[in-house]
């Protein structure tokens, strides 16, 4: 059933007070799960869950050659499939403009933080370069696959190993060496606030997602001293007050300190 | 006259919820056995048993249809479903939600494998077809009565006490099964969570509640919900309930 | 010399450690976890439930739509994610295994959708997705006469084994591998799902499918577990 007026006008109501039906306050995000090692023929694999929902995320390795104006770098590529066994809404069939728009944002917010050092994928200048695939999948949908997709995505590539490869003989997949990819101190953290009634949320649920009408996604990484975006997109039909915009670059580096330190190690932990 | 037949039987099904669950003090002499069977699976051996509900004789075994509790009650061998979409029955009555409106009235989404539809003059009040939507639109909810099922449709009518459109609140889903536990006894369990957390509630026999009251009024009742749902099977639920609520 | 040590060192009829646990995706109406070894496969099924368009309704029953994916992770050399024409086929051999068992005719009209999803491909996937959907389907409540338990059995050279692994189906040597994946009725005596790839003399068909018939009946028994609530894990013994 798709979502009543009623709840909908609810989830507004409760917000004007900073009140969510399930007792977080506004800017709170559920229980993040992360577990690695999900699929043992990708590079690297992650799972993860926010609340209830889930996502699992591959990463493959290839070679290609380069391209033509990048002679010396490797690529990224990030897609996603929003499976219909994720939720009765979603039907059978190639990806829904949904799903490319999650895997567009998620390569943005990795790529423009200059996380993945590119020149160190070349293997042979002008011939031959790594390419790295990630695929996000989603499992189970109550609200949220953006920022959960970010989350599996970063934490794949962390685990990602990269396959032993010969000129001759090419990758031997299923011989992986210990080096992982070569990320740099610019990960970033996706974040998306969501518009309700005239109230901004984190991390809503399946039902506070469909009482939305707006959200603006943001990448934040801090190399230094200074929290930098480094991407950023609004969503939705609806649009969002400039207060608003300010009001998300706020609460957003609180968010960042209060996630990124803890969601960091559990990381880490699991290599 | 048998409108008001099925508002009975509805009522009665409402009221006295699940007496299926309670302990077995309450039955007569008649032994009462309960497992968890899966499709296929042999329940009981002999020819005195008789094939109820979701069972199907095979020689002299009794084999279950479907996924859940099989129940040998004396000769009688039966399966309690505990999964599966609401299955629409004549009497019902359901919370569902507008999906679409046309001159003639309302499609409603019951869940379940058909659609359904409330017909203009099918409600309490006469509605001009021009007003179809000032009546109701998309997205609105009511609690309403299943007075037709056939193949492929289900048919709608809000022409009985208590049915209307559901105005302020909110809506949760639970496991339909479940249903006649949350009810309880003559409604004694819903009841008890009404007076405690202070909120109103309707319990759709599609699974769909109806929750209205103030936001921890709301919220305790639906965790006493959501704590039977999970518990439906086990003994003493009654107590948990209580000493949840406190 | 012939095949007479399996490379995994499993005797000839011995299946892969299973596991099995049923409700892995809360939003579906049913859904289960199948793998054999390394093997990994989950199910979902949403329904029965209104089939859209009206033109694709079948008067008389419901329609059961079964969708086989392999996550583009899932193998050696990366999948293109999207339907092929193998995962197309592989659909469509799930929808018939089960739809063997399942009660269509009692909700006309409507639609059983089944997805099935491979994590980890190391052989045997459509056999483990079978086994998944199987349970998918009774945890979603649906009318099943019978459970269906599906294996995949393999002739080696020249030796009858069970439950093939990656490195098996690609053997050379000898009479090279068949591949015979086989979906029987939980009462034993209904073959659902039966294809065949490789070379097999006809007097020792019998044997593969005796073998099966074995094999079937332990897929059963972790179905059933899991169904009744146990999360199945062979591998952590």
């Amino acid at each position: 059933m798709d979502i009543p007026n009623i709840t909908k006008k609810k989830i507004r109501e409760l917000l004007k007070d900073s009140n969510r039906v399930d007792g977080r306050s506004q800017f709170d995000n559920r229980e993040i799960v992360v577990e690695t090692d999900v699929s043992n023929k990708a590079e690297g694999s992650a799972r993860v869950k926010l609340g209830n929902t889930e996502v699992i995320v591959g990463v493959k390795l290839q070679t290609q050659e380069p391209y033509s104006d990048h002679k010396d770098e490797g690529t990224l590529m990030v897609g996603m499939e929003i499976n219909p066994s994720a939720g009765e809404r979603y039907e059978p069939g190639p990806p829904k403009i949904d799903a490319i728009e999650i895997a567009r944002v998620v390569d943005r917010g990795i790529r423009e933080s200059g996380y993945i050092d590119f020149k160190k994928l070349c293997i042979k200048e002008g011939e031959t370069v790594w390419s790295v695939m990630v695929d996000i999948y989603a499992i189970n949908d109550d609200g949220n696959l953006l920022d959960a997709s970010a989350i599996g995505a970063v934490a794949a590539l962390k685990m990602t190993k990269i396959p032993e490869y010969t000129e001759e003989e090419g990758v031997q997949y299923g011989n992986l060496t210990d080096n992982g990819l070569p990320l740099t101190e610019n990960e970033s953290l996706m974040m998306t606030f969501y518009k309700v009634g005239n109230q901004l949320l984190f991390d809503p649920t399946r039902d506070e997602e469909d009482a939305s009408s707006a959200r603006l996604t943001l990448a934040i990484s801090k190399p230094g001293k200074d929290k930098i975006i480094n991407s950023m997109q609004k969503g939705g039909l609806d649009s969002m007050s400039i207060e608003h915009l300010n009001q998300v670059i706020e609460e957003a580096e609180k968010v960042y300190d209060k996630i990124f330190p803890e969601l960091d190690k559990k990381v880490e932990g699991l290599k | 006259m048998e409108e008001e037949k099925i508002i009975e039987e509805s009522k009665e099904e409402q009221e006295n919820g699940s007496e299926e669950m309670d302990n077995d003090n309450s039955q007569e002499e008649i032994k009462v056995e309960r497992k968890l069977v899966i499709p296929g699976e042999t329940i009981v051996s002999g020819d005195d048993y008789l094939p109820g509900d979701y069972t199907k004789k095979d020689g002299d075994n009794v084999v279950s249809n479907r996924y859940g509790l099989a129940e040998v009650r004396g000769r009688v061998v039966k399966i309690l479903p505990i999964s599966g979409v609401y299955e629409p029955r004549r009497g019902n009555t359901v919370i569902g939600r507008v999906s679409e409106i046309n001159f003639s009235g309302w499609q409603i989404d019951i869940g379940g494998p058909w659609r359904a539809f409330l017909p203009l003059n099918e409600c309490p009040r006469f509605i001009n077809r021009n007003n179809v939507a000032e009546f109701a639109g998309v997205g609105d909810v009511f609690n309403i009565k299943v007075w037709g099922v056939k193949q492929g449709s289900v048919d709608l009518s809000l022409k009985s006490r208590g049915l209307g459109k559901l105005e302020d609140g909110r809506i949760i889903k639970i496991n339909c099964h479940k249903v006649p536990r949350v009810i309880g006894k003559e409604g004694s369990m819903i009841n008890l969570i009404k007076d405690k957390t202070s909120t109103e509630i309707t319990v759709g026999q599609n699974g769909y509640v109806w929750l209205k009251g103030d936001i921890d009024g709301t919220r305790k009742a639906e965790e006493a919900i959501r704590l039977i749902e999970k518990e439906a099977a086990s003994e003493g639920l009654t107590n948990k309930v209580e000493e949840f609520l406190g | 010399m012939g095949y007479t040590k399996r490379s995994d060192g499993r005797k000839m009829d011995e299946i892969r450690p299973m596991r099995a646990e049923v409700g892995v995706v809360p939003n579906a109406d049913g859904s289960a976890l199948f793998a054999t070894g390394k093997t990994v496969a989950i199910a979902t099924v949403y329904g029965p439930k209104e089939l859209h368009p009206a033109n694709k309704r079948k008067q008389d029953r419901a329609l059961i739509r079964c969708e086989y994916h392999m996550l583009p992770f899932s193998v050696s050399e990366r999948a293109r994610p999207g339907q092929n024409r193998r995962s197309k086929e592989i659909g469509m051999i799930t929808e018939n295994a089960l739809a063997a068992v399942v009660d269509l005719k009692k909700f006309p009209q409507s639609v059983i959708d089944v997805q099935v999803l491979i994590l980890q491909a190391d052989a045997g996937t459509r056999c483990a997705g079978i086994n998944a959907a199987a349970m998918a389907l009774a945890h979603a409540g649906i009318d099943m006469k019978e459970m269906v338990a599906s294996i995949s059995i393999g002739k080696i050279d020249d030796k009858i084994v069970v439950d093939i692994t990656k490195e098996e189906e690609d053997y050379e040597e000898g009479e090279g591998p068949t591949d015979i994946p086989f979906t029987l009725t939980s009462n034993g005596k209904e073959c659902t799902h039966l294809q065949l790839d490789g070379k097999i003399q006809t007097h020792r068909f019998k044997e593969a499918i005796d073998a099966a018939v074995v094999a079937c009946e332990k897929v059963l028994d972790v179905q059933k577990r899991a169904l009744k609530g146990e999360i199945v894990n062979e591998g952590n013994k």
